[in-house]
């Protein structure tokens, strides 16, 4: 990672209790962001990557176990008080969730859940922060910015609300914009609109970003470094390009495989990554993929492949039969 | 808004023509005609004719309904043979005591169960929330007269502070009048905060899942803002239910706690009139609480809409 590194996420483990047992949601994982840089984190449903933002952000729920490190710009937040904790929360880091519709309070107007943030942090005057609001709401692209303040989530569409979460998220100008799946919910056409809102705003105001997502297709362009998580791992890392141009786990391949492509003859069946991901209830001994996995061997099935760097030191992956295959570009 | 309302207040018509017809038959439907009632024992057959006659008690149930329904609508609700007094004049005049009684009570059990709400739903599963919800359960168990009987033991003969019964009008003199009223209250307030606790501790319980108060933390709001301002509001659907219908039913007083205080309540004048077999004020003040009761239930709904734009909009 090159200039100086923004967020460092060290050995972090969240285990999370559940009547089946202890489910391991987030397993040793390593991850760093540089000031202005934007992560990639990408993975199907049930990897890990909500708990994982959740747990830099410190919301992970109550009963939910967390250990490692999370440095970010300078002290690690998992020994921060509450009281520090919550000045930080929203000023230098933000968040935009995933589902708009639920995101946002339903009982409290676009402008007092926009206010409250900016007096919260800047100790702005009414008026003063509901001018602030006005550009911000401005910023994202909503229209008529002065009449949505006085108005409710409700009344409002799915990709509006998902721009006043962003103007939430970016009011305090934050160091680091964590968006856990910030398009899943919307529209495809809105889709493209948000991530491009997310990009711009991003390097306007020099903000480092982890963009979570399940669709590969949306970080090819928009990040510099992308991790690919499976069942609570990291299982490749590299920078962007160079993860496109030589993708080295069979499980990154197949991730891009599954999308749906735009030059495919009507009616052709997607390639699913057939199988289902390991109960991360049961702790496998081997590597998790491998009961997926086409090229496995019967050592995947026995020792647990680490995560480690090969031809290049930016480039990692946790797998003993790494793929040659070059990817097609995307997008 | 103003829609909702007209259409609330429609909404209203069938409901209390309901309560009238459910007012009137039962009452009519109570063994023992009126008219032997009202002339005694030494009643002839041709007095008791003559009377029912002169009363329309010789008319069909449904004519007899409806000159009573007629005779409300232009005000008169008719008046105690055995007092003399009308059903208006003997209501407004016990109105007063069981409404002041109510709002005491409710004012009280709001006062003792929204904040306990609030920190046990903060602090769910914690020592404090199982003590609490533990005596919470406890208290609704105990019954009126037990706990009345307590409060004055303790309040009115070991430490003296306050009088055990009786009742001294508000306009007559404020403070005597609120040094009665304490006890009762109170009595009425410890079976009602319990109630009030639980249901907006589980709705809090609940909305502190929601991605909107994770997003409020992710923020950096403080604890207090997020548990009064984005917590709280969403929570009270219930606990505004409930508090109507609480207050719905104190309208109509409550007999056991105005007889062991010697308030002189409308549920004092409903037992009374239950007593003497006075069915004109029996229906009359019957028809007056299920019309208040109808009320404030119309003002709760309006509520909801204070408290969800969603719902003032017609969106749910």
């Amino acid at each position: 990672m090159t200039g100086n590194t923004l967020l460092s996420v060290e050995d972090v483990v969240v285990d999370l209790p559940t009547p089946r047992g202890n489910l391991r949601a987030v397993d040793r994982v390593n991850l760093t962001v540089g000031a202005g840089q934007t992560l990639g984190v990408v993975g199907e449903s049930g990897c890990g990557k909500t708990m994982l933002s959740r747990a830099i952000l410190q919301l992970l729920p109550k009963k939910a176990k967390l250990s490692g490190r999370v440095m970010f710009d300078g002290q690690d937040l998992l020994q921060l008080s509450p009281e520090k904790l919550r000045k930080l929360r929203g000023r230098s880091l933000a968040v935009v969730f995933q589902d708009p519709m639920t995101s946002l309070n339903p009982v409290l107007t676009i402008g007092t859940q926009l206010i409250e943030t900016l007096q919260e942090h800047l100790e702005l005057d009414d008026a003063t922060a509901t001018r602030r609001s006005i550009e911000l709401l401005a910023a994202v692209g909503i229209p008529a910015p002065e009449q949505r303040l006085a108005q409710y989530p409700h009344q409002l569409s799915g990709g509006m609300r998902q721009r006043v979460a962003i103007a939430i998220a970016l009011s305090c100008e934050p160091k680091l914009l964590i968006a856990d799946e910030p398009t899943t919910a919307l529209d495809v056409t809105i889709q493209a609109q948000i991530l491009d809102l997310l990009a711009r705003e991003q390097r306007r105001r020099h903000m480092a970003m982890i963009l979570i997502t399940h669709d590969l297709g949306v970080v090819a362009g928009r990040t510099d470094e992308v991790a690919v998580m499976y069942a609570g791992r990291v299982v490749e890392r590299a920078p962007t390009p160079a993860l496109f141009k030589k993708m080295r786990m069979p499980y990154t391949e197949a991730l891009l495989a599954a999308l749906p492509k735009l030059d495919a003859a009507p009616h052709t069946p997607l390639p699913a990554i057939s199988g289902r991901p390991p109960d991360p209830t049961r702790p496998m001994l081997g590597c998790s993929f491998s009961p997926r996995c086409r090229y496995a061997v019967a050592r995947c099935h026995t020792e647990k492949p680490a995560l480690e760097a090969a031809e290049t030191s930016e480039h990692q992956y946790a797998c003993f039969h790494p793929i040659e295959v070059h990817a097609e570009a995307v997008a | 808004m103003l829609f909702f309302v007209a259409r609330r207040l429609l909404y209203l018509t069938p409901v209390l023509i309901a309560v009238s017809l459910l007012t009137f038959f039962i009452a009519s439907l109570l063994p023992g005609d009126l008219a032997y009632v009202i002339l005694g024992d030494q009643a002839t057959p041709e007095n008791v004719a003559a009377l029912r006659k002169d009363m329309g008690l010789d008319q069909p149930v449904w004519i007899r309904y409806f000159s009573w329904l007629g005779n409300i609508l232009q005000g008169d609700f008719g008046r105690s043979f055995r007092t003399g007094q009308t059903v208006l004049q003997a209501v407004t005049e016990r109105l007063p005591v069981s409404i002041e009684l109510m709002l005491l009570a409710e004012i009280i059990g709001l006062i003792i169960g929204v904040p306990l709400a609030i920190v046990c739903a903060a602090r769910s599963g914690s020592a404090f929330d199982r003590f609490v919800t533990g005596s919470a359960f406890a208290m609704l168990s105990v019954p009126a007269f037990l706990s009345a009987i307590l409060l004055i033991y303790l309040f009115a003969v070991e430490l003296r502070w306050l009088p055990a019964t009786g009742y001294i009008s508000f306009t007559e003199d404020p403070a005597a009048n609120l040094r009665f009223m304490v006890l009762p209250a109170l009595t009425l307030a410890l079976a009602e905060w319990p109630g009030i606790m639980r249901v907006l501790r589980s709705d809090m319980i609940a909305t502190l899942q929601e991605d909107y108060i994770a997003l409020a933390k992710a923020k950096g709001l403080k604890a207090s803002r997020i548990l009064f301002v984005h917590a709280l509001k969403p929570s009270s659907l219930t606990l505004v239910t409930i508090t109507g219908i609480n207050i719905g039913r104190l309208i109509g007083g409550t007999v056991i706690v105005e007889t062991i205080f010697a308030l002189p309540g409308i549920g004092r004048l409903l037992i009374g009139a239950i007593y003497t077999r006075d069915l004109i004020i029996l229906q009359g003040v019957v028809l007056l609480v299920g019309a208040g009761f109808v009320i404030v239930n119309f003002i709760v709904d309006l509520l909801y809409a204070v408290l969800d734009p969603r719902i003032r909009h017609g969106h749910a």
